[in-house]
């Protein structure tokens, strides 16, 4: 995991390079810098290039029974549509959800890794790592990469000893707690919906419906958002995966069409 | 470049680590410690040489704090016990920061065990000449804990354990005399078992305790040469009792 860092050494002092015993901090992984003549605007323009538009739609909130995860399931490469069936909710462990927005790569793999440190720490210290305690992690180790191109906008949602806990985590090294969070760029269309119908006092199917019914508005308006809408629920035994609906078939449930009178009557016509 | 790699702990012919074991005589001879875990609080007490007139017995405090809920003595090298005790500090706080808790007492011991083992199989340096004794209560549950680390970097829990000079006969003592107990009777217990080794008065002993509410109290002299009364005038009752004769029975 560690940063080739040999071309920085030599900064370092004389005698003793720096020993384990020492220090208590590990050092944060660093890259060698390129000889360019202006750096500051090398370093945006390279940030600009990297960063994807988080085209996704993801949202989480907090209610009486629980926390709700819901995400939709575009990837989207500009205007081509990579795939309609990207996981955009990571499993991070039983009682652990983790949401993707912004770059897949970066999103699976940090979620991955926090997995690995969220069962090293359950081993070393025989309970289980908080929600407070995994998003922490997660947002040191976003930070540390800060600045270097990382895109991740994610939700941290699960279910420990102090009850449901949800924290919003991005790679800009940002951590917020909250009860409802949206991530993505349809989450403006996702809040309109979602801030309207949320009660704290909802049963586990209303908040289903709520999530769905929001990560599906947020589908209809964006156009990186589509695919399928994906809930999940986790308690207070871990997480479970309520449904996996269409948006498209999703759309014609809460918006049937009416047959209209022209149609009728064609279709007598050919019974004749 | 210079590299101190040049290991000084290493194993003789028939398994020992002779560094070790060194450290471990260095810990004998340093003063008594004891530590004694109730079921609502834990006490710890040193053996205190007598104070020289013109120091400040305050600033050689032998008990010291980690965090609110977490405290510490140590038999052996104070000047190793100063590094030891910083660099466990330092942990407390960094812990609290990565992940929004409190550390366990367990999680703090393992800490301090880790670096001591580290410094038994790292070049240029010695290892640490000090056991420690560590009590604290769990943040979530309030169970109260008493760990004992030693200079191999081994670590393990304990209901009641001395360590220092004389060691052996605090712990024959506690063996024989352990119950559990609360409040009061665990200060009693703990100054009765160093009181074996250590002539008595609040002059010579050093108490603090720990619960859950008030976290690291240090006793008052006056408090501890209260309560060495109290036991020297159980210790005369019991004595008492056995000498004088068996009531006569009635006819």
């Amino acid at each position: 995991m560690k940063l080739d860092t040999s071309g920085l050494e030599s900064a370092a002092p004389v005698w003793g390079a720096p020993s384990e015993l020492v220090d208590g901090f590990s050092a944060a992984p660093s890259f060698e810098v390129p000889n360019t003549t202006d750096f500051d605007g090398f370093q945006k323009e390279a940030i600009q290039m990297v960063k994807p538009a988080k085209g996704t739609t993801t949202l989480a909130f907090i209610f009486k029974e629980g926390v709700m995860v819901a995400a939709d399931s575009r990837a989207s490469m500009g205007g081509y549509i990579s795939s309609q069936s990207v996981k955009k909710i990571i499993e991070i462990n039983p009682y652990m959800l983790g949401t993707m927005a912004g770059g897949a790569a970066d999103c699976q793999f940090w979620h991955r890794n926090l997995g690995i440190k969220c069962r090293l720490h359950e081993l070393a210290n025989k309970r289980r790592i908080s929600v407070t305690g995994a998003s922490k992690l997660l947002a040191n180790i976003l930070y540390s990469y800060r600045g270097m191109g990382l895109s991740v906008g994610t939700m941290i949602a699960g279910w420990d000893e102090m009850g449901p806990g949800l924290y919003y985590v991005d790679s800009e090294g940002g951590r917020l707690k909250g009860m409802r969070f949206s991530v993505g760029s349809g989450s403006p269309y996702a809040y309109g919906v979602l801030d309207n119908g949320y009660r704290y006092d909802m049963s586990v199917e209303e908040a289903a419906e709520l999530a769905r019914r929001s990560i599906y508005h947020a589908t209809f308006r964006d156009g990186a958002s589509g695919g399928v809408a994906s809930v999940y629920y986790v308690g207070p035994n871990g997480w479970k995966k309520l449904s996996g609906d269409d948006v498209g078939e999703l759309h014609y449930k809460y918006y049937p069409v009416m047959p209209s009178t022209v149609e009728q009557e064609m279709v007598e016509v050919a019974g004749a | 470049m210079a590299r101190y790699d040049r290991a000084i702990t290493v194993f003789s012919p028939d398994g020992h680590l002779f560094q070790v074991e060194y450290a471990l005589e260095a810990v004998r001879k340093g003063n008594a410690a004891v530590g004694v875990r109730g079921t609502d609080n834990v006490v710890l007490g040193v053996e205190k040489k007598s104070a020289a007139k013109l120091q400040d017995s305050r600033s050689a405090r032998k008990i010291v704090s980690l965090d609110d809920h977490v405290a510490l003595a140590c038999a052996g090298l104070k000047a190793d016990a100063r590094v030891l005790i910083n660099r466990a500090r330092i942990e407390c706080q960094s812990h609290r920061l990565t992940v929004e808790d409190p550390v366990t007492v367990e999680y703090i011991t393992r800490y301090i065990a880790g670096l001591q083992q580290k410094y038994t199989q790292s070049g240029g340096v010695r290892p640490f000449g000090l056991s420690t004794l560590i009590v604290g209560f769990d943040p979530y549950t309030g169970v109260p804990s008493l760990y004992q680390t030693d200079p191999s970097g081994t670590f393990s829990a304990w209901k009641a354990n001395a360590t220092g000079r004389n060691s052996n006969s605090m712990r024959e003592f506690l063996e024989k005399n352990y119950k559990e107990t609360s409040g009061q009777e665990t200060v009693k217990l703990a100054i009765r078992a160093l009181l074996e080794v250590v002539e008595s008065g609040g002059k010579t002993i050093e108490v603090a305790v720990m619960t859950k509410e008030h976290g690291l109290r240090q006793l008052e002299e006056a408090e501890i040469d209260a309560i060495v009364a109290e036991i020297e005038a159980e210790k005369v009752a019991a004595e008492a009792a056995k000498k004088a004769p068996a009531t006569p029975k009635e006819t």
